[in-house]
């Protein structure tokens, strides 16, 4: 078991044919993902790393049956494709693009949800179920098999987590970026009943950062429904107070968004929360050893 | 991006939100001449930085001669401004907007801001104009009116009667001036990828006309290629020179007062490094993350970067290979110590996507001030140590 991808997931991809794409793919590929096809518009009938290039996505759901897409096309047009997935009947669409302007996401992911596509990203690495399906921008080799989910929003800290916790000889099930830009797909708040409800999780690691108030959301999710255990971390504890201008950002959150605060909120639903991520092997070592 | 009160009043002016004249002056002879044309007998002589607090700070004051005008910004103009929003180290004030005086009744407050909660566009409105409005936001809760606009319907009257009868504004035109007023600047928000838009104070005149006294704007960064006009006002000399210098090269760099100089791949690893330093007795000289894409070159700029400050005793990189590969830091690394002088130890953790190829890398070019740490916790406590001369 894992929580929304598997090795039977069948995936197309947005940006097919560009240089990122096509590098991406090709390790998703090497790491057993079914990639099964691609969209590239204006490329539609061409092949691709072995697989079909279609011209549009509904062409790409018709003949492959894909229900998921990894999305790399540039950010201006980020949002095109999103919406182009949602409509088209895509259930799932990981966004890895970097600087999509957040007024288009704001759009696409309003349309995604009316269509009932769920995204995660973008500015992200995507999701992992470790050895059977990787749907990102991660180093496979180091998600080894095993039984503690992670839901991370730095990118390179879910690879840090990911590795301790496999040197601590758990593994891992499910491993997803959520990314950390302003408007984002799934966050703690649904990825933490997925793991809660997968059979073969045992332990969940929740990586954070400063700013937004998500994680003092998790903390509120936690104590009402999670009841396996949850190691933390949240980065920017000696971050210093950033130079701002105007107030609304702070009124709107209704918190200053510091690490401090987001460690507290967590600490106090019984969350197991680690200063430095280099302990974060180390605690869910100890959380699945009581 | 941010830019000056004076260049967020031009934007206004483009959709039709009410502001007063004023006229932007980089010299006291400028400032005197801008009172002149602007005519009257009141001037407001006000100091241009990215930063609120102003006011508090000494940088906006008014001038009832033209002799005063030109007193006070003889003073204002290359001042060190300091207040809440600039760090102590304050900013060096280059340009003072000159603005005619205000027949001020009321004092409002108005902002438009994404609520990431909600993942809309909120309009945000007080009474309460003219104060720190956290403190009003945190003391009178109520007497902020939150109004969220979603843009597939748009600004709607409906928004328009929450903000005023929120407001307690009661006569009909005036009203129908703050409505129009809250559309424009909706429409402003949204045409332009704002980020964020603060009118603090927005005043009511005696005669009943609704005008925004300041202007704050913030762009989405990532929206600037489609606004030239806007990209056009950066004011680069409010950048620090490292941080701009840095994201030329793609890498993002704030200095920081510590020991130990930072190099690490993402955003949150790069705080997460800084973290472990700090929790293991050290401290970090700066962020600096060399993003996905770092090569060779961009190594090197990043050493150069970290070692114009004369206060790293040792440097940590720390990478944790995705999409960039360990290998061409490694190279990056041995580059950079042919076009820099490192002369403090250097501590290197790389983990990732081609790390075994890294290590040979490094270990085959022998280089005596580099030291190998095999992960995070033991990398941070190398670099602690050699900061402190014990390694």
């Amino acid at each position: 078991m894992s929580i929304l991808v598997n090795k039977d997931t069948k995936v197309i991809v947005q940006g097919f044919t560009g240089g990122e794409g096509t590098f991406h793919a090709g390790q998703c590929m090497d790491y057993g993902t079914q990639i099964v096809g691609g969209v590239t518009p204006g490329k539609g009938g061409q092949e691709h790393l072995g697989k079909p290039v279609f011209n549009t996505v509904k062409e790409a759901i018709k003949a492959t049956n894909a229900t998921v897409s990894m999305v790399f096309v540039p950010p201006a047009f980020v949002a095109d494709a999103v919406m182009e997935a949602a409509e088209a009947g895509i259930e799932l669409a990981v966004i890895i693009t970097e600087g999509a302007p957040v007024r288009d996401m704001q759009m696409a992911k309003a349309y995604a949800v009316k269509q009932g596509m769920k995204t995660i990203g973008p500015n992200c690495p995507g999701i992992i179920t470790a050895g059977e399906c990787k749907i990102g921008i991660m180093p496979g080799n180091i998600f080894k098999k095993g039984s503690v989910g992670l839901i991370s929003k730095s990118g390179t800290l879910t690879y840090e987590g990911a590795n301790q916790v496999v040197n601590e000889g758990f593994g891992i099930t499910t491993a997803v970026g959520i990314g950390g830009d302003p408007i984002i797909g799934l966050s703690y708040k649904q990825l933490l009943p997925m793991f809660e409800a997968d059979p073969e999780t045992k332990a969940i690691v929740m990586i954070g950062e400063i700013g937004g108030d998500l994680e003092i959301q998790a903390a509120k999710l936690i104590k009402e429904q999670i009841t396996k255990p949850v190691v933390a971390f949240i980065a920017g504890q000696s971050a210093p107070a950033g130079k701002r201008m105007g107030h609304a950002g702070a009124i709107i959150s209704g918190s200053a968004g510091t690490a401090k605060e987001k460690m507290d909120a967590l600490e106090a639903v019984g969350v197991k929360v680690v200063v430095s991520p280099a302990e974060i092997g180390k605690a869910v070592k100890e959380v699945l050893s009581k | 991006m941010n830019i000056h009160e004076y260049q967020a009043k031009q934007v206004f002016a483009k959709y039709g939100v009410p502001t007063p004249r004023g006229i932007i002056a980089n010299t006291v002879e400028e400032a005197v001449a801008n009172a002149k044309e602007l005519g009257g007998n009141i001037w407001v002589v006000k100091a241009q930085i990215h930063a609120g607090g102003r006011g508090l700070g000494g940088g906006v004051k008014l001038a009832k001669s033209i002799e005063e005008v030109e007193t006070l910004a003889g003073e204002i103009l290359g001042m060190t401004l300091v207040t809440h929003q600039t760090g102590p180290e304050g900013k060096l004030v280059q340009k003072v907007y000159i603005e005619e005086g205000a027949d001020i009744k009321d004092e409002l407050y108005l902002s438009v801001v994404l609520d990431r909660a909600a993942e809309l566009p909120i309009i945000m409105a007080s009474t309460e104009g003219g104060m720190d409005i956290e403190t009003v936001a945190d003391k009178t809760p109520e007497k902020i009116i939150k109004v969220a606009v979603d843009p597939s319907i748009g600004f709607q009257s409906f928004h328009g009667r929450e903000l005023v009868f929120g407001l307690g504004i009661t006569d009909k035109a005036e009203q129908k001036k703050m409505v129009q007023f809250a559309s424009k600047l909706y429409k402003l928000y949204m045409e332009n990828d704002a980020e964020m838009i603060e009118i603090n104070p927005l005043i009511k005149t005696g005669a009943g006309d609704f005008i925004a006294l300041d202007g704050k704007m913030g762009f989405d960064d990532s929206a600037l290629g489609r606004h030239p006009d806007i990209e056009a006002m950066r004011d680069i000399t409010e950048e620090d020179a490292d941080e701009r210098e840095a994201s030329e090269y793609g890498l993002s760099y704030i200095a920081l007062d510590g020991e130990i100089g930072c190099m690490v791949n993402g955003a949150g690893l790069a705080m997460g490094t800084m973290d472990t330093i700090n929790y293991m007795g050290g401290t970090p000289a700066n962020f600096l993350d060399v993003g996905g894409t770092a090569n060779a070159q961009t190594v090197a700029k990043g050493f150069e970067i970290i070692l114009k400050n004369p206060n790293v005793k040792a440097i940590f990189v720390n990478i944790f290979g995705g999409i960039v590969r360990c290998d061409r830091i490694a190279n990056g690394i041995l580059e950079a110590t042919k076009l820099v002088d490192v002369n403090v130890p250097v501590i290197v953790r790389l983990d990732g996507t081609n790390a075994p190829e890294a290590a040979v890398i490094l270990e085959n070019a022998n280089i005596d001030n580099i030291i190998t740490a095999t992960d995070l916790g033991d990398g941070a406590a190398k670099a602690v140590a050699a900061a402190k001369g014990e390694l």
